[in-house]
């Protein structure tokens, strides 16, 4: 165990993200969480993409590699490969993970390494100065969309289930309470864990995320499902989910007023599939809340585990490695040459 | 042909072919896709090996999977050359063609030299076949074929025949005509079939009855051969063994020999192997073959694409291991950002091209060798990246073996190009001795002491930076593609800063240049008239024309590359030593146009974009233009 300090996993380089950002609070997250449970900075890879998020492994005092823009999961892949005892995160944005880096970000989630991929979530391209993104809302004015954006936005979440993600979580950048046990339980995860960041952009999309966050009215717009616990959210716990009757879908209903009792109410279960594929649709529709939490989680074969079966258990010297290549070599047919075999 | 890079100790002049049926013989096997010619060719080429012939082979088949049957777009051939002297080209004539059926007649009767062979099945020339192929007539039977000596037999009635006994339905006895033919050619060379009956029986362990079947068929044909008055005009070839270096051999072609030659660098480096790909032709084998070596500790992986296909192999690297890359041309123009992210964070890399037919999708199973100015140019930015190529199948280990140790030493990318023709075709191979002195173990010493360290510290001599691996303590840092600031690697934006680094990055390629070794002439004297100077897969036809040239006592040297990036310190000054270079190159000029922006001797270029390597006599006649018939 060590006993560094959140402080000390920050690196020595001043942050430059702007003031108000929310990338500010997701680094304080996960300073706290790995110092919380005893991370090893040299044992810690962050892996990142081209944005403004991806920025975060020069912030962090562990090894770093900010790689090309989309290519993160992809590189990620090949350190844990190569070194299984490292811990691997890949930080990415929407534009990041999303656009230009969905291939990867599909197949790292489907094939289920043991990394963490936290996507910060802004629904903009912030570094490129403001155009729409492929989470933006429909009819968003930008610079590149003077006319509103013609494009369905997509769901993270629901694009994580669709690539077959074991580990599916969403929180708010600024929720320090939601956000630091997800970034645990990510960690914790033996495979690749997908966490959705809510994050807000202050200069090109700011208050996007608001009716989500705000102290007051937030909690009529958010749930934070806990496994195990029946869904039960609003300012005055007065709301909930529940299967819709006779149909096949969620219902959001009032404890008080549909004469629903908290019994009649659905009880969060991760490792229900279809389950976690309603949840991460909910809030697309007013009236719905947005799910945060850890929206799914199922153990799987893990990739790494599965591809290192047939490598030999522990790594060959040099010697035995040549031996082995000249025994290769000579299981194709051979012959010999003789010296006047003229 | 021979064995090896410049440094290896195996190295020993044949005798230069001369003389077509008495030095070595060109076969060509052609039929439907679905005949099993490629596995009869490699048979043939594969006994005369053991026999102690020098071989070089030429498997050309067409892109589609399964082609309509009949059809000439469908054919699949495979050449070899087989030989007492030298035989560095799968040949520019055949000497003796098997057609299985017309189309294959149709399509390779035209490279069938005057008085040349034809074995053909005559079963399989029916009126519908024969029309679809588009002959007007039956070309047996119109005189069209009068200038060759015809053997026309009942191929697939005689397997049938052969196979009668097995029980087995005639349709599946006639899958076997291929091994009936391979017999017959057997006898041909004078050979017997012992070799392939024991392949056989190794190939078709689990099913006994088809290789009982196969070696029926196979000693039919030979025994055909024997008993049967065959016309006056068809003479067995009798081709010695070749004075090859005495030592074990086996043949391989140039993707099984760059895949194990790179395992075998890596090993040397004291590394791990992760090899990152998607598929591509002519470059999946490699895949294969890295694939195969996982009990020997390799890593491969399949990628979702040709970007991830890198980036694993540079996170790997990263991380501690070798990481290759494999592809061809298309997918190389994929990799080409993450090509420049490794040149920025300066990790030991290969690359290999495994060149094809471009632009764009091009010709995938055809060879080319026209990416050149992609390997040493084709990156955004100042990106200085070392370029190697092995010359002929059998350097491909060496090259291997080479391509890990500069990057490695020098901590950088590095691209090795070889071709379709390369990849696929075979030669004996001299079966390396690890305790030769040429491979010598290179281990690479990693960061571990964080007293004074700076990532972007550089060696004077070898201008590679410490290689500090994640999981090492105290020596944290943080890459990526931005700038770095020299030493202490971290952001940068400064421009002197930029203007240093981009220096940095220039020397790293002067310090490889120092360490290669100099050029040296392959064929020739050192001066002279006429210098033709190739790299790559052109080194076959150049050498035995450029030989060929000076028996006759014409002043020819042949100069060849096989480090093409930097290039070899030494060859300005050779090459002003000829009265003219020419460089014969399967491009529209590229070596030649990066020469004129080297150095100060004017070279002039020779192109040829067929899809297949330049012929002995395309290169012989760029000699005689050059030198004139009597010179």
């Amino acid at each position: 165990m060590t006993d560094l300090k959140p402080k000390d996993f920050a690196s020595s380089l001043d942050v430059r993200w702007c003031p108000g950002c929310g990338d500010y609070a997701v680094l304080k997250s996960l300073h706290k969480m790995l110092a919380d449970t005893g991370a090893k900075l040299e044992d810690t890879l962050c892996v990142s993409g081209i944005g403004c998020s991806s920025r975060l492994p020069y912030y962090m005092a562990t090894y770093g590699f900010h790689t090309i823009h989309g290519r993160a999961p992809a590189i990620a892949s090949g350190a844990k490969l190569a070194n299984p005892d490292l811990d691997v995160w890949v930080f990415t944005g929407d534009g990041d993970g999303l656009s230009i880096g969905g291939n990867h970000l599909l197949h790292a989630l489907r094939r289920n390494l043991d990394m963490q991929i936290v996507l910060f979530n802004n629904q903009i391209y912030g570094l490129t100065k403001g155009q729409y993104s492929p989470t933006s809302q429909k009819g968003m004015r930008t610079p590149s969309s003077p006319g509103g954006t013609v494009e369905m936005p997509l769901n993270p979440a629901r694009f994580a289930i669709g690539a077959g993600s074991k580990f599916i979580a969403r929180s708010i950048d600024t929720q320090a309470k939601v956000l630091g046990p997800i970034l645990q339980a990510a960690r914790d995860f033996d495979g690749t864990a997908f966490v959705e960041v809510l994050q807000n952009c202050v200069i090109f999309n700011d208050g996007v995320f608001d009716h989500l966050k705000d102290k007051k009215q937030g909690p009529d717009h958010t749930i934070v499902v806990e496994h195990g616990q029946p869904m039960v959210f609003g300012v005055n716990k007065d709301k909930g989910i529940r299967v819709k009757p006779g149909g096949f879908g969620l219902d959001i209903v009032s404890l008080e007023e549909d004469g629903v009792t908290e019994a009649d109410l659905l009880v969060h279960d991760e490792t229900n599939h279809a389950l976690a594929v309603a949840l991460a649709e909910l809030g697309e529709k007013d009236g719905e809340p947005t799910v945060l939490g850890i929206l799914f989680r199922e153990q799987a074969t893990e990739f790494g585990t599965a591809s290192r079966i047939g490598l030999p258990e522990k790594p060959l010297s040099m010697t035995e490695k040549l031996i082995h290549l000249s025994a290769t070599l000579r299981a194709a047919e051979t012959w010999d040459v003789e010296e006047d075999a003229a | 042909m021979q064995n090896g890079l410049e440094h290896s100790t195996t190295t020993r002049e044949l005798p230069v072919s001369q003389q077509p049926e008495v030095d070595y013989v060109r076969v060509r096997f052609a039929g439907d896709s679905g005949d099993g010619i490629q596995m009869t060719g490699t048979r043939l080429a594969e006994s005369a090996a053991r026999f102690g012939n020098d071989i070089a082979t030429f498997p050309d088949f067409p892109a589609d999977i399964r082609a309509p049957s009949g059809t000439i777009y469908g054919v699949s051939a495979y050449s070899l050359n087989i030989g007492h002297t030298e035989v560095d080209t799968f040949g520019d004539e055949t000497d003796a063609l098997v057609a299985l059926n017309p189309a294959a007649l149709r399509k390779y009767l035209e490279g069938v030299k005057q008085n040349g062979l034809l074995i053909i099945d005559m079963d399989a020339f029916t009126e519908r076949a024969i029309t679809k192929t588009g002959f007007s007539t039956n070309p047996l039977e119109d005189g069209s074929l009068s200038s060759f000596r015809v053997l026309p037999l009942e191929i697939t009635s005689n397997t049938e025949k052969a196979l009668k006994e097995t029980g087995l339905s005639a349709k599946d006895a006639r899958r076997s005509k291929n091994m009936w033919t391979l017999g017959l050619v057997l006898w041909l060379f004078e050979r017997s079939t012992a070799d392939v009956e024991h392949w056989i029986e190794q190939k078709f362990h689990k099913k006994p009855d088809v290789a009982k079947a196969n070696i029926m068929a196979l000693q039919a044909g030979h025994l055909y051969g024997e008993v049967t008055d065959l016309p006056p005009d068809v003479s067995r070839y009798r081709i010695q063994p070749a004075p090859l270096m005495e030592g074990e051999y086996r043949s391989i072609n140039g993707n099984e020999g760059m895949a194990y030659g790179l395992y075998a660098g890596a090993t040397l480096a004291d590394l791990e192997l992760f090899y990152g790909s998607y598929p591509i032709t002519p470059a999946s084998p490699l895949l294969h073959t890295v694939a195969k070596l996982k009990e020997l500790g390799a890593i491969s992986f399949q990628a979702e694409d040709e970007i991830a296909a890198i980036c694993a192999a540079i996170g790997a690297s990263y991380a501690g291991h070798l990481g290759v890359t494999g592809s061809s041309g298309p997918g190389i123009a994929l990799k080409t950002e993450a090509i420049g992210l490794a040149i920025m964070t300066e990790l030991p890399l290969v690359i290999v091209n495994v060149q094809r037919g471009g632009p764009s999708t091009g010709l995938p199973t055809k060879t080319e060798q026209s990416d050149l100015f992609q390997a040493i140019w084709g990156r955004n930015g100042d990106a200085p990246l070392p370029v190697i190529a092995p010359a002929h199948p059998g350097e491909c280990f060496d090259m291997g073996v080479e391509a890990a140790k500069l990057a490695t030493k020098h901590m950088t990318p590095l691209m090795v190009l070889t071709d379709g023709y390369i990849a696929n075709a075979s030669a004996p191979w001299k079966l390396p001795d690890f305790s030769d002195p040429a491979y010598a173990p290179f281990p690479v010493k990693k960061a571990t002491d964080p007293e004074g360290f700076l990532p972007y510290d550089h060696d004077p001599d070898t201008m590679a930076r410490p290689w500090a691996v994640p999981g090492t303590a105290d020596l944290m840092h943080r890459i990526g593609g931005l700038e770095k600031q020299a030493g202490s690697g971290n952001i940068s934006y400064d421009g002197e800063n930029h203007q240093l680094m981009t220096q940095i990055r220039a020397q790293k390629l002067e310090a490889i240049a120092k360490s290669i070794p100099p050029q040296h002439v392959e064929s020739g004297e050192a001066t002279g008239k006429l210098a033709l100077l190739g790299w790559g897969s052109s080194w076959g036809p150049i050498r035995v024309a450029a030989r060929r040239a000076e028996l006759e006592g014409k002043s020819v040297s042949h100069i060849h590359l096989r480090h093409l990036w930097p290039l070899p310190p030494n060859l300005e000054e050779l090459l002003s030593g000829f009265d003219r270079v020419i460089i014969p190159e399967m491009n529209n000029g590229q070596l030649a146009t990066v020469l004129r922006s080297q150095m100060d001797v004017p070279v002039e270029s020779v192109s040829c974009v067929k899809g297949r390597p330049f012929l002995v006599r395309e290169i012989a006649k760029i000699i005689e233009d050059a030198l004139g018939a009597s010179s």
